[in-house]
């Protein structure tokens, strides 16, 4: 079926903009950029419908990476129900994306004027590494796109490099990530020395005979990796930083695929999970606290990606609470509609700070129902679709993940159900300051995106209303994953459903109905409200916990002990050595030619002395 | 001569090297110092000539000749050396010529 096609094409795409970009026009660009991402998408659906209906993986084999003894790596794309769901999401709306980065970057020179296509060449790598991390049918194959999609996403996240904040969003990512992949090359380790290999299928097999403590080890480890990528406690600090990045990079990778790559990554690994209870509640624990801690934060933001970008950590959190309490068809669910409704409310909110001159403050904005009604209504279907509200998409993934969370945990429930009201609120929050009330900013002329900005928008909109309903994931996925009994539950629907309509309610009171009531509430809970304004400090207490003992031992002992001290040292010490045993030894080159006689008789008075000694007296 | 021991000419010879060892190092005038170098040449050749007597082989008469023939081509390049230190520098004083020296 040539699976290899779906990510050539953007591989191909990268290669032509970014080796002849520049000498390129944008119109060049475009067609390569998202001519081959559609041809991706297009080749990929051609493929899903030859392949329907896909009970069992589809496997194709290209070489042999790596051959050792035993054990043999083979490059295998595989397809099976789960890949061609994410399969659908990265190449659909990575094609959205990119027709929406038209309009976006249309103006975009970026530092030397090479930013067009070096944006569109780095988005295109993107989607190479992002569909070689699906495809792959072993977790080193998955791995690589992995590392890939991490590097990619630095590059974007420092596009502008010539800003400070942009390099050291896109360094923090970076490094942020190196943790959690350092926990995934361990699972593999220790995976390949408990069953000799890293497909997929043969791993799987010998899952269930595998003693309970190594696939525990296996599966936290993975969990690490896992945190790291999908922005979870405690590795979910990069993510907000990222936000310094253009924005389609922001709904692209930072809400809608790469970030997922973590609730992929463990949905995949579930015959190691069912049998490690300890590392599958793991999970759920670290989504459920990561959820409702970062939902907390956003409620406060003002810079309008800020609030996105915490909700993307909360909206991970659920996805993980679904995984972690066994419903992993639920989690692939709300990646999905996630998908849809984030990399919805990134694309807005890019429509809006375009429309804006590039002002992200909140408090510079308001009353933009008006000037931008497009803009607005499209990101009124994202919000009741994020906020639960039935019958949209939310509505349904969050549903699922909450009756199997009670089924499993009923705190993980209600903890799930509160975030649920916070998810409402902010979002309304972010939604009612954008576009209600009067408005606050100095930009002349708030103007409507253009149409190749809207057409994204508008279907992303419609994804958001309906997808839920037309993509019933969890029945489409009922063959892949163990079956797990939900009961349907009337009541606990209702309290949750309750619990966005009232987060929409309250966000409406404080911010349309009564503004100002806001900061009265926030004078009166000053601490707590400093509090969760700064992010709990977790950015100051990692950075005095760990950046300023590893910048400080590494300045003094590192570089002044070890390099400056011992490696400089050994090095010049050899060096005055050899000059100090020089200057005495030059002495003896006097010129005069008696001191040389001398030096002759002497050694020669020596050697007869010392032959005499060894050998004895002549017989 | 057979009721002079060997080692009578051996310790002549040895004292005649001497002599020439302290000439060259301690005298100054570059002809003394030449003159020390074939005294301590003629003191080898003359405990060759004592061994080959003494052992009744003609090794070390071969020797001394070639000895005699190699202090010969040295008097003849060391003698012109000589003369052209004296022309370009009007001393036979070993010590100041040392213009090698930095």
């Amino acid at each position: 079926m040539q699976l290899w096609l779906i990510p050539i094409l953007p591989l191909a795409g990268f290669l032509i903009n970014g080796l002849f970009g520049r000498r390129f026009s944008k119109a060049v660009v475009n067609v390569f950029a998202i001519g081959s991402v559609v041809l991706a998408f297009a080749w990929a659906l051609k493929t899903l419908v030859a392949l329907a209906p896909l009970n069992t993986p589809y496997t194709e084999h290209y070489f042999t990476w790596i051959q050792s003894g035993t054990f043999t790596l083979n490059w295998d794309f595989s397809v099976d129900r789960l890949t061609a769901v994410m399969l659908m999401i990265v190449t659909g709306i990575g094609s959205l994306i990119h027709i929406y980065s038209i309009g976006y970057m249309a103006h975009e020179h970026g530092p030397n004027h090479g930013g067009y296509y070096r944006f569109f060449a780095y988005l295109n790598l993107f989607m190479f590494f992002m569909l070689t991390l699906v495809l792959g049918a072993n977790y080193l194959v998955l791995f690589v796109g992995w590392e890939g999609v991490g590097l990619c996403s630095y590059l974007l996240i420092g596009f502008y490099f010539d800003k400070k904040f942009a390099t050291n969003a896109g360094n923090k990512a970076f490094i942020v990530n190196r943790i959690g992949d350092f926990g995934f090359s361990l699972a593999m380790f220790y995976m390949f020395r408990s069953f000799g290999s890293l497909d997929f299928g043969t791993v799987f097999k010998q899952a269930p005979g595998a003693p309970e403590a190594v696939l525990t080890t296996i599966g936290l480890l993975l969990l690490v990796g896992a945190c790291g990528k999908s922005a979870q406690i405690p590795l979910y600090v990069w993510l907000p930083d990222a936000m310094a990045g253009p924005t389609p990079v922001s709904a692209l990778i930072h809400a809608a695929t790469m970030v997922t790559a973590g609730v992929y990554m463990c949905a995949r690994s579930w015959p190691i999970y069912t049998h490690a209870p300890v590392a599958l509640h793991a999970i759920a624990v670290i989504g459920v606290v990561t959820a409702f801690f970062a939902a907390t934060i956003g409620m406060l933001q003002n810079d309008i990606k800020k609030v996105f970008a915490y909700s993307t950590v909360s909206q991970l959190g659920y996805m993980f609470v679904g995984v972690g309490v066994g419903a992993f068809s639920a989690g692939v669910y709300h990646l999905m509609t996630h998908a849809f409704f984030k990399a919805l409310l990134f694309l807005g909110s890019g429509s809006v700070i375009h429309a804006l001159g590039g002002e992200q403050d909140m408090r510079r904005m308001g009353g933009l129902r008006e000037k931008i009604p497009w803009t607005f209504w499209t990101m009124m279907c994202a919000g009741v679709a994020i906020a639960g509200v039935p019958p949209f998409a939310g509505f349904y993934s969050k549903d699922a993940i909450l009756l199997a969370a009670n089924q499993s945990a009923p705190w993980i429930y209600w903890v799930g159900t509160i975030t649920a009201g916070l998810t409402a609120f902010y979002v309304f929050r972010a939604i009612f300051m954008t576009f209600f009330g009067t408005y606050r900013g100095e930009a002349h002329h708030p103007h409507e995106s253009p149409p190749v900005m809207l057409v994204p928008l508008v279907i992303l909109a419609l994804l958001s209303l309906v997808g839920g309903y037309l993509f019933k994931i969890p029945e489409f996925l009922a063959p892949l994953f163990p079956a797990l009994e939900v009961h349907e539950n009337f009541t606990l629907m209702a309290i949750s459903t309750a619990a966005g309509l009232l987060g929409i309610l309250v966000a409406y009171i404080l911010y349309v109905a009564s503004p100002g009531t806001a900061d009265s509430i926030a004078g009166s809970f000053k601490g707590l409200y400093t509090l969760v304004y700064n992010k709990y400090f977790v950015d100051e207490v990692y950075d005095a916990a760990i950046v300023k003992p590893v910048v400080n031992g590494s300045r003094t002992v590192l570089w002044r002990g070890a390099d400056a001290g011992l490696i400089d040292g050994l090095v010049n010490g050899a060096g005055t050595a050899a000059r100090g045993v020089g200057s005495v030894l030059r002495r003896m080159q006097s010129g005069n030619i008696r001191s040389y006689a001398t030096w002759v008789l002497l050694g020669s008075v020596l050697l007869i002395v010392f032959s005499v000694m060894l050998w004895g007296p002549l017989q | 001569m057979s009721a002079i021991p060997i080692s009578w000419f051996l310790a002549l010879s040895a004292v005649l090297f001497a002599l020439g060892v302290a000439g060259f190092l301690f005298r100054r005038n570059i002809v003394t110092v030449f003159m020390s170098i074939e005294l301590m040449l003629n003191a080898v050749n003359l405990s060759f000539i004592t061994f080959s007597y003494y052992f009744k082989k003609v090794d070390g008469h071969l020797f001394a000749f070639f000895v005699m023939v190699v202090a010969a081509a040295e008097a003849a390049v060391g003698l012109a050396i000589i003369l052209t230190v004296f022309k370009n520098r009007a001393t036979l004083n070993i010590d100041e010529v040392d213009s090698m020296k930095n």
